[in-house]
Order: C-alpha cells, then structure tokens, then sequence
C-alpha cells in the first residue's frame, strides 16, 4: 500500500535513476509536452491579455481592480457556494458509491448507477435550471402536488432562486461525480481486511476509524477537492438561475467577456482568470498538508 | 515515427493551401467583373447579375448569433438559400454581439469566420475597423441617422420594449399601466430577458422601467428602483425568461423587445404584449459586412436580399419593424396586414444614443447587486 | 459477514438508492411531462415537439461528429494518461503532485476563460493542420484530464503498483507486458469509469464547439431547441437517454477484463509474499 519500497529497492532504483535519468524523463514527456501545448499556452495567453488594458498598452491595472469590493463579495460567494456544495457532494456521493460498491460488481443495477451517473456528471446550465423549475420550481409538478397535500415548500420566498437553490441544483452533478470518480478506491477496499478486524476483536467503529477510513482518506480528500474545483468554476447554471449581476466568480468573468452594453473588459476578465488559478492553488497547498498528515498511516 | 507524419501533414496542407490561394486567384480575375472583397456596391460589383454568379461561384454564407425565431430571421434564411443554392451557416445562435465581433477576430483566416454580423449599436461603433464599406441597391429609402456616411454599418429593423404577458396568469387578464405589476396578483411572476449588467436587452428593460416611471433615458435611477420594488414586492422572479420558462409559467411577464416577446405566441395561445405611453424605448439593430469574409460576394448577396423588399417584409412578418419601413409604405410595397399586427403604439418613441446606453449600463453595473440580490 | 450485519446494509442500500432514485429522476420526469404539453392549459398532451427532432436532417451528422470526438478523446486519455501515472507511482514521485495540479488546471479555468486562451491554438491549427471538427479532441482531451486523472489515481492508489511491477519484472516480463496484463486488469473499474467520464463530457460539451464554431451533438440540439420551447426540452431528455445507452454499452463492453480482474484481485495479496524458492 506504501510508495516506498523496501531499503535495497530503493537504493537500486536511486543508482538506477541516476544512470538513466534522461531516459526516466522520457516516460513523462508525451503528457507535459501535450500539457504545456494546449493547457500552458493558452494560460501563458490568458496571463499576457491580463497586463493588457483596453487599448492594448502594457499594465497592471487589471490586477489591482481586484481589490473591489464587487470583486471580493463574487470570491466569497463562489467560495461558500464551492464549498458547500463539494462537502455535502462529497458525502452524499460517497455514501451512494457506498451502496453500488457493496453490491454485485458485475450486476445490473452497478451498470445503471455509473452510467447514469456519468450522465449526470456533466448535467448543466440551462436545462438544468429548467428541469428543477420544472419540478419544484413555484408551478413545478412536484411542488403544486405537495401544495395540494397542504405542504408548502415555499414558505417564506422561493429559495430556489438563491444561493441555497444554486447549491441544491449544483447537487445534481457534485454528487454522481463523486460517485464515479471515488467508486474505484471503495473497490479497492479487501473483504480480508473485515475480516482481520473482526478477527482482532474490533467493531465496524473500529473498522472504518482504524482501517478502512485511513486508508480511504486521501482519496475521498482528492475527490472533495475535484468537487471543490468543478463548483468553483462552473457557471452556466448560475448564468440562468442568477441574474443579479456577476454573483459568482465565474460569472464575472462572463459578463467581462461577453458584455453586449460595451462594457467588455478582457483584461480584467483574463486576471479574474488567473486569480481563480491561484486560489485554487492555495486549495491544493492546504490539501496536499492535509493529506501528508492523513497518509502518514499509509506509512 | 509521429514526427515524420506530422511534417508529412503539415507539408500536405501547406501544398493544398498554396494550389487553392492558386485557384482562387486565377478565379477572381476571370468571373465576371466582380471583386466582390473590394465591391463598395452592387454597381462595383457589374450589376446583380454578377453579384449573383459570383456568390453562387462561393455557394456559401456564414452567419452567427442569428436565431430563426429572431424576428422571423429563419425565412429570410429559408428563402435565400432556396433562392440561390447557397447554404447558409449559421453559427453561435444565441450569441452575444461581442461575441460576434470576437467571432470575427478568432476565427480570422479560417473558413468558418463569419461574414456578416447583426449587432447592437455600441458593438458595431466600437469595431468599425473589422468592417468594409458596402452601399445596399435601397441605400436611399435608410435614414440618415440610422447609418453610417461611409457604408460601414447601416440599421436593419428594430422594436419597443414591452412587457409580454399571460392574460390567463395575472389578475385581470391585462396590464393598462406599468404600476399594476408592483399589485399582488403579480407575486412571483416578473421577470426580464436576461442579465441588465450583461444582456444589452435587459438594460433596456431596466432603461424603459425608468421612462415609466418618471426617469429619463439620462437617468436609469428610477428603473433600478423600481426593479427593487418589484423585488421587494415579491413579485420580480431572478430567472432569465425563455420560451420554455414563459411556456412553463414560471415567468408568465417578461420585459422584452416587442419582437422577440411576439414569438410566445406560438406556445401560449392569447399572449399579449404591453407598451406604456410616454415610455416607448426604441432600439434598432446594425448590420455590417466583415472586411475579409470568407464569402465576401455571398455576403453583399445576403445584404442585398435583407434590404430587399422581400427581406424587410420578412422581418415585419417578425413583429419588428424594418429600417426601410417609412420609404416602404409610400411605395406601397409594406405587407400591410403584417404592418396591422405590430403592437399599437401612441407617442414618439426614444432612441437612446451609444453613450447614453453606456451611462445607463455603468450605472445599472453599480447599482442592480444591491437593488435585486 | 453476520447476518444483522447484512440486513442493515441491504436497508442503507435501500434509502440510499430510493432517496437517490426520487431526487434525480424528479426533474427529469418534469421535463418529460413539460415536453409533452400542447400551447394551452387546455390543448392536448402532444408528442410534437419529439417528433421535430426527427425531422431535423443536420442531427446524424453532428450525432456522428460526437461519437467520433468521444472514441477519440477516451482512448487518447487512457494512452496519455495511464503510462504517465504508473511511470509517475514508480520513477518520478516527486513529480506526483506536479501531475496533479496540471491535470486540476482546466477545471479551475471557466470554460469561456480557457477558449479564449485556446482562440489562436485553434485558428492556426484551422489554417494549417485541418478544418475539421475533430480537432476538437486535442481541448477536450485537456478538458477530461480533471475528472478522468481522479478516477484513474483513485483506482492506482488501491493497488501496490511497485510491488506489483516489481514481481512481474521479477518474473521477466516487459513494461507493456506490466501495463497491459498486471495493472490494467487490476484497475478495470477505475479505466472504466475513467472512459465513461471522458465519453460524457465529450458529449455534453457545448461551450468549446459552440464558441470555435464546430457543430457537435450539444450545438445541434441547442439549434433544434429553438424551434418551440418544448421542442427545446425535449430534445434536452432525448440527449441524455443517448448518453445514458451509450455509456450502458460501453460498460458492457469491459465486461471480459472485469472476469479476469476478479481472479487478479484474489491473487494480489498473495504476490506480496516473495515468491517462493524453486517457482523461479
């Protein structure tokens, strides 16, 4: 289960390393070369319009526009939205990759879930919005039938229309995601591990804080944060549901692009870009600390 | 081995592109008379016969942003294409206008740019450097405050904005004044057509709001307010109104232009549409031809046919009203029943200025978050 | 596994798949219903706006254009992608967070943000290389590298990729012999779901094709869409029962290396014993 091998592996894949060293770099080369091509470019493209204002001159006036509060209040509500929506994705997902993964590997009913789910994953934008209006929205068929029961899941205002609305709707793919993503590490999982705790006198507590929960820990901490990231960045659905002008990060950057008033500010759109980028990477820095601690059990 | 075939692609392409640029060149000189790139008019081009020849000779035309229940565009496009055997592309259908004139920036030198674009007014000032200079054959029946002096846009049809509604949704069965939406028969029901902080549309919503309620189209102050009684009413809905939310109900009033509110009509049987007087905001489109369209004869031959007779009375057949419409009735050749329907308006409609536009858009910028969210 | 043990899982699964049975075909059976309404309270159910999408000639080409784009885009990320990691777990682990963030990249990118930034790759690969949609396979193959590396690494992190390679290597095999007879088989469930990933999103991607003027599956759907409202929707549910049969198909498909898995997966545990003297 560990990276390292044992001392003598180690040792003889170190001299070996070294001899071969640009043959070893060779095996990775086709992906960053691909990578640097069609992902590195055209961010190093992004990067270069963003020190660009209107007129082309060189600048930096984009960055330090970050520092408006219209700005700064989009980043919160991206932020409470991605992280809202990647917590409850995660567990939600996780528990139903759960229930597939406890099943027949080869049934059924494991063919239906993940192919549906991977249907779901990339479920979005307008028809999304349409289809939760369509089912629970004020004259949705699910809400007037409730209506008709005398249960009114509007009390106060439609929440659909707010943040909590977007959260619930980002559900609808946060949560097949993670199933299909987090599915291959439950697989992972050896009935003979049970069946050592059981054996050692433990319970099913003792079974997932001590053994399988450790040892499950870093992926479902890797697939959390793919849910942060893809809700983080996803903007078709608020682009519907919100129009309150730019609410979320992403759909600030829309509006700069592709304003129709005249107010287009590419420059400024590309640095929202770019700061994503970088809060994004500092996600990565806390999770990549937050696994080291976790994996030391893998150790 | 993947080198040695790529080289092999590049090279391969690299001979198709210089024995086509080849063709094309012994081609032009020796078609008619028509340099269509550099054609300022169908008289340039040697008449529209050879107009006619020449984009036949291209067989076709790409549009963008351009949806066929837009004020009736898909008959001008059916009846163009079944006209001369040109296909029409059309790409990007609901499309912004700077992503049309991006459109024409990114796809620059491919086969798939877009030849002609039918963008806002402020779009098309700011980009008039991606244009060429081309006189329609009615160049005379467009006013002159709707084009520019040179031929590098020139209006095409435009509209009102109202407020489009479900007779059978809202108390009473009809809206006589804009305060009637504020009533509580309205919970929940009012919605624009998009984003006023992006949709030039729903700006103008905003800016129409605003004539209605004793603002100006200087001062976009009273539509924000009155969007945020709305609001505070219960009654305005966040959504972006489209045909199937409208079908839906889910946004049974929607502020648009009178045109594109017309087309509910085939999916809610009675919808009406409600322009107040004394706040009629009027709002034209512009055309403009791409300087290096890929299919620069095919794209004078589509300019040529929308400022036709037939292609301006296709757009009256939309609801909206075409540019050449006040030249067209004196000649008599306005489709008169089609003119009937469009909805009655009493008073001089406004036409706000690109700069007064832009005014009311950085305000809106500033001021909707905290108006509505 | 006892048996109150068993009966408490069975009834998990149970409000687990009900709970997610209501909450995700909820709206779907909205919009079915949605799409079948005529234009008036009081108009008859009508299957019209299904049977406009019929009548659309453009449809199969762009249907074709997309399994294309798909075939292309899952097999080039598992030929990219699956090497990479497995060199990554055993040659180069400093490397393994560097391959990570790169393959977060494009999702923390908003799409409309990345194409602008794709813009002049894609116009002098246009001019140059060749107009043709399947081009489109190089920025999707960038967009499923989020998802696709996830489910891949999740399925590595389970196996002991050293010991494992290392035994085969012990036994003389070759690194093709390595990738395609002891860790693929290994990793059916993860290559699998990897694929369905990629498949999916090249299905469902609209932005890219839309914006670089291709026209893919979504494009042409949005264009019939536009023809009545419940035309729009209905063709919205008929796209996701396409994929939905696709993706079903295609899980059928792995079904041979899953038998073979089982077997490997058994004996998996026993490899991390050294092989005992004389079997060499």
């Amino acid at each position: 289960m560990s990276l390292a091998g044992t001392p003598a592996v180690n040792t003889a894949a170190r001299s070996a390393r070294s001899g071969r060293l640009p043959l070893t770099w060779l095996g990775v080369a086709p992906f960053f070369v691909f990578v640097g091509l069609f992902l590195l470019l055209p961010t190093g493209i992004i990067a270069a319009g963003s020190l660009g204002d209107k007129d082309g001159h060189l600048t930096l006036s984009n960055f330090t526009e970050l520092q408006q509060a219209y700005i700064i209040k989009s980043f919160l509500n991206s932020a409470v939205i991605s992280i809202a929506s990647a917590l409850v994705g995660a567990l939600a997902g996780a528990l139903s990759a759960y229930a597939v993964a406890t099943g027949n590997p080869r049934g059924t009913l494991r063919r239906i879930v993940t192919s549906a789910s991977g249907v779901f994953a990339q479920f979005g934008g307008v028809t999304l919005v349409f289809a939760f209006l369509a089912a629970i929205g004020p004259v949705g068929l699910l809400r007037v039938l409730l209506q008709d029961h005398g249960v009114d899941i509007f009390p106060n205002g439609v929440w659909l229309y707010d943040m909590s609305g977007l959260t619930l709707i980002y559900m609808y793919f946060q949560i097949p995601l993670m199933v299909l993503v987090f599915l291959p590490a439950l697989d992972g999982i050896r009935p003979q591990w049970r069946e050592a705790t059981e054996s050692l006198g433990g319970t099913t507590w003792h079974y997932w804080r001590y053994v399988a929960g450790p040892l499950l820990a870093p992926a479902f901490l890797g697939c959390t944060l793919l849910l942060f990231a893809n809700a983080f960045s996803a903007y078709a659905t608020a682009a519907v549901l919100l129009t309150q002008g730019g609410v979320i990060l992403p759909l600030q950057i829309s509006n700069l692009f592709t304003s129709e008033t005249g107010q287009a500010q590419p420059g400024l759109a590309k640095a929202l870009a770019l700061a994503m980028i970088a809060i994004v990477t500092i996600v990565m820095l806390l999770y990549t600390l937050l696994q080291r601690r976790t994996s030391r059990w893998l150790r | 081995m993947k080198f040695a075939s790529f080289t092999r692609h590049v090279g391969v392409a690299a001979m198709a592109f210089l024995v086509v640029a080849a063709c094309g060149g012994t081609s032009g000189g020796g078609n008619a008379s028509c340099v269509a790139k550099s054609a300022k008019s169908v008289t340039e081009c040697g008449g529209m016969d050879a107009l006619v020849a020449a984009a036949k000779a291209e067989g076709k035309l790409n549009i963008i942003a351009t949806p066929p229940d837009w004020a009736n565009y898909g008959a001008s496009i059916d009846a163009f294409a079944a006209k001369y055997g040109i296909k029409i592309t059309s790409a990007n259908p609901n499309g912004s206008s700077q992503e049309e004139v991006d459109a024409i920036k990114n796809l620059a030198g491919t086969s798939s740019a877009p030849d002609v674009v039918d963008v806002g007014l402020s779009v098309a000032l700011a980009n008039t450097a991606l244009f060429a200079n081309y006189k329609v054959a009615t160049w005379n029946d467009i006013p002159d405050s709707q084009k520019e002096a040179t031929g590098l846009w020139w209006q095409d049809y435009g509209g009102n904005m109202g407020v489009g509604y479900d007779p059978s949704k809202i108390p009473g069965g009809s809206i006589s004044s804009i305060q009637d939406l504020l009533g509580s028969g309205f919970k929940s029901k009012v919605a624009l057509a998009g984003d006023p902080t992006k949709s030039n549309q729903a700006l103008n919503g905003v800016l129409m709001a605003s004539l209605a309620n004793g603002g100006s189209v200087t001062d976009v102050s009273k539509g924000v307010d009155f969007f945020h009684s709305l609001k505070a009413a219960g009654n305005y809905v966040p959504i972006i109104g489209t045909a199937a939310t409208v079908k839906a109900g889910t946004t049974p009033v929607v502020f648009e232009w009178d045109y594109l509110s017309s087309s509910h009509g085939k999916d809610v049987s009675g919808w009406k549409i409600f322009e107040p007087t004394g706040a009629l905001l009027a709002n034209y489109y512009t055309q403009a031809i791409n300087k290096e369209a890929p299919h620069p004869a095919a794209a004078r031959l589509w300019e040529e046919y929308l400022f036709s007779d037939d292609g301006q009375n296709n757009w009256l057949k939309g609801g909206a009203r075409p540019v050449r419409q006040a030249a067209m009735e004196k000649s008599g050749k306005l489709d008169a029943a089609a003119a009937a329907k469009l909805p009655k308006v009493t008073g001089t409609p406004v036409f706000p200025t690109a700069d007064q536009q832009t005014a009311a858009g950085t305000y809106v910028k500033a001021h909707w978050s905290s108006a509505v969210g | 596994m006892s048996r109150s043990r068993r009966i408490k899982l069975q009834v998990f699964r149970g409000v687990v798949f009900l709970i997610m049975g209501l909450f995700f075909l909820g709206p779907i059976a909205a919009m079915f219903e949605f799409s079948t309404r005529g234009n008036s309270v009081i108009a008859p159910r009508t299957l019209e706006a299904w049977t406009n999408i019929i009548k659309t000639p453009d449809l199969v080409d762009a249907i074709i254009a997309s399994l294309e784009l798909a075939a292309i885009t899952s097999i080039a990320m598992l030929v990219l992608l699956l090497p990479t990691m497995v060199w990554v777990r055993l040659r180069l682990p400093a490397l393994y967070r560097v391959v990570e963030f790169l393959c977060l990249l494009p999702l923390t990118i908003p799409a409309i943000a990345l194409v602008v930034g794709l813009f002049p790759i894609s116009r002098w690969m246009r001019i140059n290389l060749s107009d043709s949609i399947l081009m489109l396979s190089f920025f999707y193959l960038v967009l499923v590298l989020p998802y696709s590396y996830r489910a891949l690494d999740a399925g590595l992190a389970a196996l002991d990729i050293r010991t494992l390679s290392e035994a085969a290597r012990s036994l003389g095999a070759g690194w093709a012999t390595v990738m395609t007879r002891v860790i693929v088989p290994n990793m059916s469930s993860a290559i699998l779901n990897a694929s369905l990933l990629a498949v999916a999103v090249v299905l469902g991607e609209y932005t890219f094709a839309n914006l670089l003027t291709y026209e893919n599956l979504q494009v042409a759907i949005a264009y019939v869409g536009l023809v009545s409202a419940g035309t729009s929707i209905a063709v919205a549910v008929a796209s996701l029962l396409f994929a939905f049969v696709l993706l079903m198909v295609l899980s059928f498909v792995a079904r041979p290396r899953q038998r073979g898995a089982r077997a490997e997966k058994t004996l998996a545990p026993v490899q991390l014993v050294p092989p005992a003297a004389g079997t060499r």
